[in-house]
């Protein structure tokens, strides 16, 4: 390899199953190599090759990054009209097939077809076949998500009467409807803060320091990030009981507790998103201000710091999303005292069946989130044009000076991470009699008021999200496949970018609004399915399709839209490129596709919690019922069952990055 | 009937720009023409034309008096080879060398399997990798990246080959090394093709007749001999690397034989030091690999570069140079 310094890093993080309770995450452990760029880049073994007669060794693939391919390369120098015109928001977006070659022009061309890729196609048409493909995961969102939530904030204005806003004027009120908002930015607002503080100096540390063991550390600070809120919130609440390793500090069911798992998620969405740009910062302009005089204070402030800015405010808004809508935390941790609105809607609709209440609390919910999206969004693009810019990325050996951010590190991933993921462990061993496998012994079991035993229960959870995993996949392949177009004309572009919001919608949209949306209008003729145990894969499937999108979407993306069209000039048809071209790209995003459907689905409480007959409850479903449940035993069950939901959740992130590149990696 | 390509009036835009105005040429069975042209002149995008990417605002492409605006891209046979290669990653060598290679939809059988791997191998010692089948293309250099590139593009047996400055992402040794590669392969081949530069000397080294391209326009389509030694104006004459140009007094003033019937374009070699000659200031010179180029102040006004033999003491330049103009390095543009 060409060294240390330059490594191929990870696409840009930028997504994860909604906050509520579906954890796993785009960023979270991204295999090293799952790079959106052909892994080209830096990556010649110097010594191995053959003499060219001139003597010069150009590296090809630095080349092809300087000359207008993917994510890397910015509008060509000479852009013309056509450079720039791509697709907004995406990797490559805007890079012609001519951008930064010697051309005038890039693909932005007045074309015909509106999805006709340049090239690809030969003369546009084909725009049936990407509308075909887009139809059916739009269809499928419509009824599966945009009826049940609009239903469901309907609800909200309609009583025997007819239309009234008595029931939303009355929540809105109610001095309990503010308290539980400003609760809920609270959280989200302190929990940001904590993430960002602890998340830049680690981002700093694992993205642009180099040390032995990095890697092994980068995957150990993502790991919590997958997941199951359930797992997390019963791991803290195993530290902060009474009984606990921190019961002293009487934090159990308290504001603190709740961030400081809020910030257990989300310290990695602030490493990996921000650490992924940093790490491709050009070192020169810290350089340069260096040697200017600045000191390593000023450099930081003035320098790098506005560097990350997009980094930054785009984690920052993906956190505030998580912890504003986080739910499996909140339920378990807050217990009776604290509350949130997503808790809040769980509690109006299950425990006070007040609809109009829960219907205009998630309106309110909608605001919050969808304006954390919107920030996300504008950021996230604004970033993906910062990234483009820059080249491979570099690293330097730790230094003495880099102590603050070890020290900062360090204690996070002791004190933060480690430290419920071992009390949680140590917990499930302690029986009446003593350390032991009691706990998971008693697993087998119907104890206490289960209608199943755990083992049961993992097994329906199994069941579940393979069949919602397959769902997420088909749709999210389909979905990235459209989106990944280059539409030549403006307003197919403007059809691509609406369909690209409409479909990272379920990742604002709380998974409790979708769950009790699909309860109440999918109980009827036409789509009764109150019955079906279908109604949970479909809606895992729904709050797992950002996600997989988001994971697809970049490798699809990065395609040179030059290789279309070599293949086609060589003779190649557009079904052959698809073929031959689209899917071995695909392939390598899609190992981890899976595993991500597949984790975020076997851990997902939200949808799951109002969907999950009594009788065939998830995994997820039986531990927070274990945990609600008074006695020592059923918290060593909800302890031991814990421990075995999060081993599965890492055992298929692990098996997901074990095959992801290695069945793409021919090179 | 008429054979190879004919481009006829083409148009290509983007939104309001028009990219390629009204562009006719045409490329006979073997033969090697060139677009030259600056950046921005439209050259590529009438190559992208030639190839089906881009869609025609008007005029027409054609092969062998067939038009072929309704064929699509992968049924044109035009492989377009381009400046990065664009070589597949996923593929490897030989994968990629032989994607053209497979474009029938027969099964593939064990034997037409081993007659593709040694047409592979075989194109592959044609551009000098003979070997290389199984190497994953990161192993490959710029310049064995191009080869490799080239071999995929004669794999698929292309009626025409297009190539979109296949050699300026390269340096300048591999590049003159590689022009000599494109050179013989393409007439070993007999393979007629279009090849986009913006490179003067590539252009001359490889195209049996050449296209100069100006915002979108065709200046002048011709051999290269002709091409440099009647350049169709100033423009053309300005782009081939003549100047500066002198009005016929101004020519005479400097020792040309006679008076010209229009305006002399001085070519590098047009000005030369002469003792005899008419003597001007020097207002700079620059030492050069092998010698001196004095930048001169001539009669008219105008700046001129003179070669010189002699190595000048750095910063001490001779104050006048005697110089007169050498007709063998000039040429005479007609009055327009």
């Amino acid at each position: 390899m060409d060294g240390d310094s330059h490594r191929v890093t990870e696409p840009a993080p930028d997504s994860r199953p909604q906050g509520s309770d579906s954890r796993p995450s785009a960023q979270s452990s991204l295999p090293p190599v799952q790079s959106p760029l052909p892994p080209v880049q830096g990556s010649l073994p110097k010594g191995t090759l053959a003499p060219d007669n001139s003597g010069a060794r150009v590296p090809f693939g630095s080349k092809a990054a300087e000359s207008g391919r993917g994510p890397e390369s910015g509008p060509g120098a000479e852009s013309g009209p056509g450079v720039g015109s791509g697709l907004a928001g995406g990797p490559g977006a805007g890079v012609g097939p001519g951008a930064g070659s010697r051309r005038g022009v890039g693909s932005g061309s007045a074309r015909t077809g509106a999805f006709g890729r340049t090239g690809a196609t030969g003369l546009g048409g084909h725009t049936w076949v990407w509308t075909a493909a887009a139809v059916l995961p739009a269809a499928f969102l419509a009824v599966f998500f945009a009826w049940p939530v609009a239903a469901l904030v309907a609800r909200g204005f309609v009583d025997e009467t007819g239309f009234t806003l008595a029931g939303v004027q009355a929540v809105l009120a109610a001095p309990r409807t503010w308290r539980i908002v400003y609760q809920t930015l609270a959280q989200a607002v302190v929990g940001t803060v904590f993430s960002l503080g602890l998340g830049l100096p680690g981002a700093y540390l694992l993205y642009r320091c180099r040390f032995p063991g990095r890697r092994a550390l980068r995957a150990a600070v993502s790991v919590p990030f997958v997941l199951p809120t359930v797992v997390v919130g019963v791991a803290f609440q195993s530290l902060l009981a009474p009984h606990g390793l921190l019961g002293f500090l009487g934090l159990q069911e308290s504001f603190i507790g709740i961030v400081a798992a809020l910030v257990f998620f989300n310290y990695s969405v602030v490493v990996r998103t921000v650490g992924a740009l940093w790490s491709r910062l050009d070192p020169r302009a810290e350089e340069a201000a260096r040697t200017l005089g600045a000191s390593r204070t000023r450099v930081l402030a003035t320098v790098t710091l506005p560097a990350l800015a997009p980094a930054i405010a785009s984690a920052a808004a993906l956190v505030f999303l998580f912890c504003a809508s986080a739910f499996g935390v909140v339920l378990v941790l807050g217990g009776a005292s604290y509350g949130t609105i997503e808790t809040e809607i769980w509690y109006q609709t299950t425990q006070l069946l007040d609809l109009p209440a829960a219907a205009a609390l998630s309106i309110l919910q909608l605001v919050i989130v969808s304006a954390s999206l919107l920030v996300a969004n504008i950021t996230r693009a604004r970033q993906e044009r910062a990234l483009r810019l820059s080249g491979n990325p570099v690293d330097k050996p730790l230094r003495a000076s880099d102590w603050p951010a070890v020290v900062v590190t360090a204690t996070v991933a002791l004190g933060l991470l480690l430290l419920p993921l071992g009390s949680l462990v140590w917990r499930s061993f302690v029986t009446a009699d003593g350390l032991g496998l009691g706990n998971y012994q008693a697993l087998a079991g119907n104890a206490g008021q289960l209608t199943v035993s755990v083992w049961q229960a993992l097994a329906n959870s199994l069941v579940i999200a393979a069949a919602a995993t397959a769902l997420a996949l088909v749709l999210g392949l389909l979905v990235s496949y459209v989106l990944s177009r280059r539409p030549a004309s403006a307003p197919g572009r403007r059809v691509l970018r609406t369909l690209d919001a409409i479909f990272m919608l379920p990742l604002g949209v709380s998974a409790v609004t979708v769950g009790f949306g699909f309860l109440i209008t999918l109980n009827r003729p036409p789509l009764d399915l109150r019955s079906s145990w279908v109604l949970i894969p479909i809606a895992q499937a729904m709050v797992a399709l950002p996600l997989v999108v988001r994971t697809l979407l970049p490798t699809l993306r990065a395609i040179d839209p030059r290789l279309h069209e070599a293949a086609a000039t060589l003779g190649a048809s557009p079904a052959r490129i698809v073929a031959t071209i689209d899917l071995p790209f695909a392939l390598r995003g899609l190992g981890l596709a899976l595993g991500f459907a597949f984790a975020t689905s076997l851990g997902e409480f939200g949808a799951t919690s109002f969907l999950a007959r009594p009788d065939r409850p998830t995994l997820p479903v039986v531990i927070f019922s274990l945990i609600g449940r008074p006695g020592a035993a059923n918290f060593g069950m909800a302890m031991a069952a814990a421990v075995v939901l999060a081993l599965l959740t890492a055992a298929v992130m692990a098996v997901a990055e074990w095959i992801g590149p290695k069945e793409v990696n021919p090179w | 009937m008429v054979s190879g390509l004919q481009v006829a009036d083409a148009v290509v835009r983007y939104g309001p720009v028009t990219a390629v105005d009204g562009v006719s040429l045409d490329v006979a069975p073997g033969e090697v023409v060139a677009l030259l042209g600056a950046s921005g002149s439209g050259k590529s995008s009438l190559l992208r034309a030639v190839a089906g990417l881009e869609p025609l605002a008007g005029g027409s492409v054609s092969w062998d008096g067939d038009d072929l605006a309704e064929v699509p891209v992968h049924k044109r046979g035009f492989v377009v080879m381009f400046q990065d290669g664009q070589l597949f990653p996923h593929l490897s060598v030989a994968g990629n060398v032989g994607y053209g290679l497979a474009k029938d939809r027969d099964r593939p059988t064990r034997r037409s399997q081993q007659a593709k791997a040694e047409r592979v191998e075989e194109l592959l010692e044609l551009v000098g990798l003979g070997g290389y089948g199984p190497r994953p293309i990161t192993a490959l250099s710029g310049g064995q990246a191009q080869r490799v590139a080239l071999a995929r593009s004669l794999a698929a047996d292309p009626k025409l080959l297009l190539l979109d400055e296949p050699l300026s992402a390269l340096d300048r040794g591999l590049r003159e090394h590689l022009v000599g590669v494109l050179d013989a392969t393409l007439r070993a081949t007999g393979t007629p093709a279009l090849y986009v530069t913006h490179d003067q000397d590539e252009a001359f080294a490889i195209a049996d007749r050449i296209a100069v391209l100006a915002d979108g326009h065709l200046l002048q389509l011709a051999d290269p001999a002709t091409l440099w030694r009647h350049p169709a104006g100033r423009e053309v004459a300005g782009f081939l690397g003549y100047g500066p140009f002198l009005d016929p007094s101004a020519a005479s003033a400097l020792g040309w034989p006679g008076t010209p019937d229009g305006s002399v374009a001085v070519g590098p070699s047009g000005l030369v030091s002469d003792l005899s000659g008419t003597e001007v200031r020097v207002l700079d010179a620059q030492p050069r690999r092998g010698g001196t180029e004095l930048t001169v102040k001539l009669p008219d006004g105008q700046p001129a570069s003179v070669l010189t033999p002699d190595i000048t003491t750095h910063g001490r330049p001779p104050a006048v140079l005697a110089v007169r103009l050498d007709p063998s390095g000039c040429t005479v543009l007609a009055t327009t």
